[in-house]
């Protein structure tokens, strides 16, 4: 008799492939473009799993207005001179650059699938390729027509694979070692959002790149805006997480971004102070960074960093400073930037910067749109306001959180100590990583991300062939990893009955109050919005305890439903990513990022005791943290 | 909310095994609500947790019906304006109510190939497997200038 298979039992599949590919987005869409050619003759087996659908899945789902970055003119040395400085002086020169060279190719392939890329008067018929000048919105950022950026570069990432390689609406969970070296991986396992089924997946190696955390901390909306993040809210923070459960060593973790937008739609400002040029201004209608942008000259608390030109987050210093003495709001002067555009132009000209700009918003950030809508707000007769968000980490944006990582073999002056034996390899034999998986090397965007991708495919298909005669096995076997990942299901069938009340019960807790707990603790103690960025030790400290007690009851997590269980592991992953983040900003005792956060008992940059990579690795075992700092070496010259 | 589903446009795909919205949706939301005991509708698709929505619009184009529109958040946004789409082949058209009543509609392009048409290794060269141990280059060959002068050890 064929067993049926339930909610709450559900069918084991099991599969072995050569290389996993989990996640969809950017990165793993280059991942299978490079691995698939490589493969090909070698008779590697590939495999990719997407929670989602990969034709909308990911940070570009929505499409986007810009690719922000493109070498073009410029010396991938420049590159990283821009991301050094903008990230506040630590970073991994080697893997900029890596990404530097290589990104443009990806670029050049996007538009031969498809893509719309913005030329220069004159151009307009000439791909990039062919000399073909873009329109730039600054010196790495290039302009397109980007609603369906994702759904042309996952078209070419689906005809890479092949259907038969692709495993959609899979949420992959959990990572597995091997049984005989805790210091490789060898599995993965996770559930089919759809169906009663739950997949291990053995294999040689594995990329993954399941983007950034969001919605670890409180947002500034609280309702049906929660879903209204800046970065997308489906990261949830399961790179990290995954990585770091399985031993990874982590880097600069304590790394974030708060981008400051268009205030609650979380609309792009790139387009409009790099293209259009307009100006912020202060409640009191000033230019408050003419009139009060030297508060990042003391070299005090800022050292040398605000002396040049200022990195994102001293940008974002110079507006809170605004808020927090009274001046705001902070508005984009959008109107006077059109009315200076509009000076020169025919009205055929002046109606398509009216349309240039409302693409800006509904190439990416819908959301925008709408709220320009409801509040009656035409850009050229009404300024917007614009907000620092809450804190976000990722590795491929304008920030640096993720994973340490074995870099390019041929970058002059590398230490040693970077490099072992595989481009983009994590410190776990097998495990690679790229996009908001890589830390210590952000700015990389869409476009570096599937660049990146590529970069780790080519070195997986090294070691997967290095490896041709091991096999994996797993640590763990299928019933234990079904009884884990399976626990908020039982949790709920055993106890759903004990109360009138299906979401009140002290047996459980959902997982939506799960997060909102875990945003509350975060937001409160671990330099969130609602006390300006700031913490201390002792405030952290407490944070730890609080975070301890949330992990413990994490086991207690229930699910009515698959989407329930989806969003169980979702938190779970926040909460350890969470944690990673607020101990290394613990370990951190120094300011490195004025305007992300401020360690208030530090509140100033220490370059001569913390210019170095604060790396971590997470013990399973004990649930301890060990973190420690790495050597930070220059390899471009300044 | 933030997407709804208009109860009189949706058919809930007919019933097969993945509506294009539940289908489509980044974050799992869309459920087509086979019973009608969830959502009052048999066999027509609902945002089942309206305030993870991103308002990404995924499904909203995907639709085949034009079921599917958008009442922006309501703790943040005041009620009245609409932004809807329409997704073509190679182009997408925007229509714009603002809460005022006044409109406004944008085209744009989205794409410069036909869809389903992308072969991501036309042209390429073949693949150099001595190659596979050189990190400066990828299966392309198109590595961009490098000004090896500017390394600090150089």
């Amino acid at each position: 008799m064929t067993e049926h298979f339930e909610f709450g039992n559900p069918e084991i599949v099991e599969e072995e492939v050569d290389i996993l590919l989990i996640g969809g987005g950017m990165a793993c869409c280059g991942a299978a473009f490079e691995v698939m050619r490589w493969a090909e003759s070698t008779g590697l087996k590939v495999k990719l799993v997407d929670k989602a659908a990969m034709e909308r899945s990911g940070a570009v789902a929505q499409g986007l207005s810009a690719i922000n970055t493109y070498m073009g003119e410029n010396d991938p040395a420049d590159y990283v001179r821009y991301v050094r400085n903008d990230l506040m002086g630590i970073v991994r020169e080697d893997l900029i650059y890596d990404v530097g060279r290589h990104v443009d190719d990806s670029v050049h392939n996007f538009e031969q699938w498809g893509l719309p890329i913005w030329k220069q008067p004159g151009d307009e018929d000439k791909t990039l390729v062919q000399g073909g000048k873009p329109v730039r919105s600054g010196r790495w950022q290039i302009m397109i027509n980007g609603e369906s950026y994702k759904r042309i570069v996952a078209e070419a990432a689906k005809k890479a694979l092949g259907s038969e390689n692709i495993q959609e609406h899979v949420f992959i969970v959990r990572l597995v070692t091997d049984r005989n070296d805790p210091t490789r991986v060898a599995g993965a396992a996770g559930f089919s959002v759809r169906e009663h089924k739950l997949y291990i997946y053995k294999f040689k190696c594995c990329l993954l790149a399941a983007g950034g955390a969001v919605n670890v901390f409180r947002p500034r909306s609280v309702a049906e805006g929660t879903g209204r993040a800046w970065y997308p809210v489906w990261n949830a923070g399961s790179t990290y997480a995954m990585a770091a459960e399985c031993g990874a060593t982590m880097t600069m973790m304590e790394n974030r971004f708060v981008p400051a937008r268009f205030k609650d739609g979380y609309g792009p400002v790139g387009a409009w102070f790099l293209l259009f040029k307009a100006k912020a201004v202060n409640g009191l209608g000033e230019d408050y960074g003419a009139k009060y942008g030297d508060v990042i000259k003391d070299a005090a608390r800022f050292g040398k960093y605000g002396q040049g030109i200022p990195g994102t987050c001293l940008r974002n210093h110079i507006m809170l400073n605004e808020l927090k003495e009274g001046r705001g709001p902070i508005y984009i002067d959008t109107p006077g930037a059109l009315a200076r555009l509009a000076e020169k132009m025919t009205p055929q000209q002046i109606n398509h910067l009216e349309a240039e700009a409302w693409e800006d918003f509904l190439d990416m950030t819908i959301a925008q749109a709408g709220i320009w809508a409801g509040e009656n707000i035409e850009p050229d007769k009404t300024p917007s306001e614009i907000m620092p968000t809450e804190p976000y980490l990722l590795g491929s944006h304008a920030g640096c959180a993720g994973i340490w990582v074995s870099g390019p073999a041929d970058i002059p002056g590398a230490p040693k100590e970077w490099q072992w034996g595989y481009n983009r390899m994590t410190t776990v034999k097998g495990l690679f990583t790229a996009g908001d998986g890589v830390g210590a090397s952000g700015h990389k965007f869409s476009s570096g991300s599937h660049a990146e991708g590529r970069i780790a495919a080519k070195a997986m298909v090294k070691f997967a062939l290095d490896n041709k005669d091991w096999k994996p096995e797993l640590s763990r076997s299928a019933d234990e990893l079904v009884h884990e990942i399976y626990q908020p299901v039982k949790t709920f069938l055993q106890h759903k009955d004990y109360t009138t009340a299906i979401d009140i019960n002290p047996h459980y807790i959902t997982p939506k109050m799960l997060q909102f707990r875990l945003q509350k603790i975060m937001d409160e103690y671990c330099a969130g919005i609602a006390t300006w960025y700031q913490t201390n030790a002792k405030m952290l400290e407490v944070c730890g305890n609080k975070l301890d007690m949330l992990k413990e009851d994490s086991l207690k997590m229930r699910a009515k439903d698959l989407h329930e269980l989806l969003r169980a592991w979702e938190n779970y992953h926040r909460i350890i990513a969470a944690e990673c983040h607020m101990q290394h900003i613990r370990f951190r005792q120094e300011t490195r990022y004025p305007g992300y956060y401020y360690r208030m008992d530090y509140n100033f940059i220490d370059d001569e005791n913390w210019k170095c990579f604060v790396n971590s690795q997470y013990d399973r075992e004990t649930l301890k943290w060990k973190l420690w700092k790495q050597p930070y070496v220059q390899l471009v010259k300044d | 909310m933030p997407t709804f589903v208009r109860t009189e446009k949706c058919d809930g795909c007919h019933g097969r095994d993945k509506p294009a919205c539940m289908h489509i949706c980044p974050h799992d939301l869309m459920l087509l609500d086979r019973d009608g005991l969830l959502s009052g509708h048999a066999m027509k698709a609902f945002n089942q947790e309206p305030e993870q929505c991103w308002e990404c619009y995924a499904c909203v184009k995907v639709c085949p019906q034009d079921a599917i529109e958008v009442r922006h958040y309501a703790d943040v946004v005041p009620l009245g304006a609409s932004v809807q789409p329409s997704l073509g082949t190679d182009s997408i058209v925007w229509t714009i109510k603002f809460r005022n009543g006044k409109t406004k509609r944008f085209k744009f392009p989205i794409r410069t190939t036909i869809e389903g048409s992308v072969d991501p290794y036309a042209g390429k060269p073949d693949i150099v497997m001595s190659e596979l141990e050189d990190d400066s280059r990828l299966f392309t060959h198109a590595t961009h200038h490098c000004d090896m002068s500017q390394f600090v050890s150089s």
